[in-house]
């Protein structure tokens, strides 16, 4: 018997009961639909996690305390990041940055609450890719003597100044006045760190200022941000860091008080978290597809019975037990490959419309395509193939005898 | 020329040692080439299960069964589906014409499931409609079955019969579920078949019926009573 022929026998079995035939592939289309949007919801997430981490700046390295052991935020100081800026080569620039707790930004008549301030070295616009708008930032001498000037976030000078120009205005910070020398460019939200909303303050006036009230070690350091001058040139600075604050900190290289990591490693990291969300939507979206199989199951061995003597005059004519196989096996693998082409297409529909109307971002994961069609196609298989023996093995007298 | 049917001693027993039933307790019968046979007997005679034994739906337990000229009696299930499209066409009583299907398509089943020739669509549509013409039914090709006669019906499956030019058609109780009027109708086809040259065996209990065929065997007990006229069976 020729394949088409076959196909076309099966196609006929199906169309005898359109409505089931259609409510049967649904199983398979819920199942296939949700493995593409589950992936594309996950993917999404990585991606979102990918860019708030490279919009940091480009080839950075971070340089942060140990998390963990005590002691270490304490050990971690501006002279780290000096000498690390005197000693390292291959840096284009480095940005240590402390914060103190959140402060009241006045000026203008206008008073601002729990406004982040956040201290800096001069590089910083250059070393995180973050332009200054208008004005210009601090630089290094302005930092070295503490001079009292401030950087505003699009936002604040917003909020403070309206539409009138903020440079050369004061602004007090807690209870210092400062001179408003530069207003940064819009940047948004990113890592749900709204960089609009904060001011910008050189480190050591910071560290004068504004950290006195901290226990012990007036010019700690949250962060240091290197900035290689190339991708190639990573390794060996993070090699250079390491020796050198090892050497610092006298601590044991192989068990530092500090961490230095890249982009990537944070990256990296943060994959590893969304892979088990991941691996559970794919379980989840997996077992609704085996669902989906059972359902055809189900429906091919309720077929099978009511066309018995369908099946007994097929043999009586000279189907073999392999057509009638062939014929059963291929409706189970019709209806799920319809399932499947259908459920691809609302999967990548639904991973759009999610994508717009969720707070949720999506990214339709290409391989998701042909794994969750295969799957169907498994499935079909897999399930389609205990009702066609039960099909082929009838014996055509009590098949033909049926009522 | 050998006959068409040549049964010998054949047996048919149903389940094992202690609940062993003998269907068929050794058969001897031979149909020759361009016969109408006819096979009568009552109940539990074992002429189902000869019937179905002679239709290639069913193994002896032992004996010989040359259909055609090979001996079919031990072949396995595809070899047997091969023979039943190949050498047999089958009408039965209750017509088992596919309800969804065209009287043209069901038509060309048998033809569908043809292992020796790879027939084209186009040329198995042709067949099938010389088929239906030959048992009058030209001018209803694409009528659903429920929307013919019981008559009608019964001639779609003699021309599904046929259709494959099989030596040998095997009728069961062909006129068991009709009227008497198409009842004549069919057996009139029957007879235009035989005295075209085919070979016809078919069982039945009615004796007017059985009077059209040339012989008649009469099975009872298993066993071949009287291989030429039956005189009451039931």
């Amino acid at each position: 018997m020729k394949p088409q022929k076959i196909l076309r026998s099966a196609w006929e079995g199906l169309m005898l009961n359109k409505v089931r035939s259609f409510l049967t592939t649904l199983g398979v289309i819920i199942g296939v639909a949700s493995v593409i949007i589950m992936l594309a919801v996950s993917a999404g997430t990585e991606a979102a996690i990918a860019n708030q981490i490279n919009a940091l700046g480009a080839n950075l390295i971070i340089v942060s305390p140990a998390r963990g052991i005590p002691g270490a935020a304490r050990t971690m100081l501006i002279d780290d990041a000096y000498a690390i800026a005197d000693q390292v080569v291959g840096i284009a620039g480095f940005s240590a940055e402390q914060t103190p707790p959140p402060l009241t930004v006045k000026a203008n008549g206008t008073s601002l609450d729990s406004i982040a301030v956040i201290g800096t070295t001069a590089d910083f616009p250059t070393v995180r890719d973050y332009a200054v708008a208008s004005g210009r930032y601090f630089d290094a001498s302005e930092d070295e003597r503490k001079a009292k000037v401030i950087v505003l976030g699009a936002g604040i000078a917003a909020d403070l100044f309206g539409t009138d120009d903020p440079l050369g205005q004061t602004v007090t910070v807690g209870s210092t006045k400062l001179t408003v020398v530069g207003v940064m460019e819009a940047k948004g939200m990113v890592a749900d760190v709204d960089y609009d909303g904060r001011v910008y303050l050189p480190i050591n006036l910071v560290f004068q200022k504004f950290m006195t009230t901290m226990p012990v070690g007036g010019d700690r350091v949250r962060t240091i941000y290197v900035k290689a001058e190339s991708q190639e040139k990573i390794p060996s600075i993070i090699t250079q860091i390491n020796s050198i604050l090892a050497d610092r900190h006298d601590v044991d290289p192989a068990k530092p008080d500090f961490t230095v990591q890249t982009q990537q490693d944070i990256i990296a990291t943060q994959e590893a978290t969304t892979a088990a969300f991941r691996d559970l939507l794919a379980w989840v979206a997996g077992v609704s597809l085996v669902v989906g199989g059972i359902g055809i199951m189900n429906i091919m061995l309720v077929s099978v019975t009511e066309r018995t003597r369908e099946i007994g005059l097929r043999q009586a004519l000279g189907a073999r037990p392999a057509d009638v196989l062939m014929q059963f096996l291929l409706e189970a693998i019709i209806l799920s490959l319809a399932g499947g082409l259908v459920g691809v297409a609302v999967g990548i529909g639904g991973s759009y419309l999610f994508g717009a109307l969720g707070s949720m971002q999506t990214q339709i994961v290409p391989e998701s395509i042909p794994l969750a069609f295969g799957a169907a196609a498994i499935v079909g298989i897999f399930f389609g193939y205990y009702p066609a023996t039960q099909a082929a093995k009838l014996d055509p007298i009590v098949a033909l005898r049926h009522e | 020329m050998e006959p068409i049917i040549q049964i010998r001693e054949m047996t048919k027993i149903y389940g094992e040692d202690e609940a062993a039933v003998s269907a068929l307790a050794g058969v001897d019968v031979t149909v020759e080439r361009g016969e109408f046979v006819a096979i009568m007997g009552p109940s539990g005679s074992g002429k189902s299960t000869l019937m179905n034994i002679l239709g290639c739906l069913d193994r002896p337990t032992s004996g010989a069964y040359i259909l055609d000229g090979r001996d079919v009696s031990q072949l396995s299930k595809n070899e047997l589906a091969e023979v039943r499209n190949q050498k047999l066409g089958f009408i039965f009583q209750s017509f088992n014409l596919l309800p969804r299907l065209s009287a043209l398509a069901n038509v060309m089943l048998p033809m569908l499931y043809n292992p020796v020739e790879d027939i084209s669509d186009e040329e198995s549509e042709a067949r099938a409609i010389a088929s239906l013409e030959s048992v009058g039914l030209g001018t209803r090709l694409h009528h659903r079955p429920n929307q013919l006669s019981g008559g009608q019906q019964q001639r779609v499956a003699i021309a599904r019969a046929l259709v494959n030019r099989p030596p040998l058609i095997l009728a069961d109780e062909p006129t068991g579920n009709l009227d008497s009027k198409s009842s004549v109708e069919i057996m009139d086809i029957l007879h235009k078949l035989h005295a075209g040259g085919a070979t016809i065996v078919m069982v039945t209990h009615e004796h007017d019926i059985a009077a059209h065929a040339q012989r008649t065997i009469c099975v009872r007990d298993g066993k071949i009573m009287n291989d030429g006229h039956c005189a009451e069976t039931r």
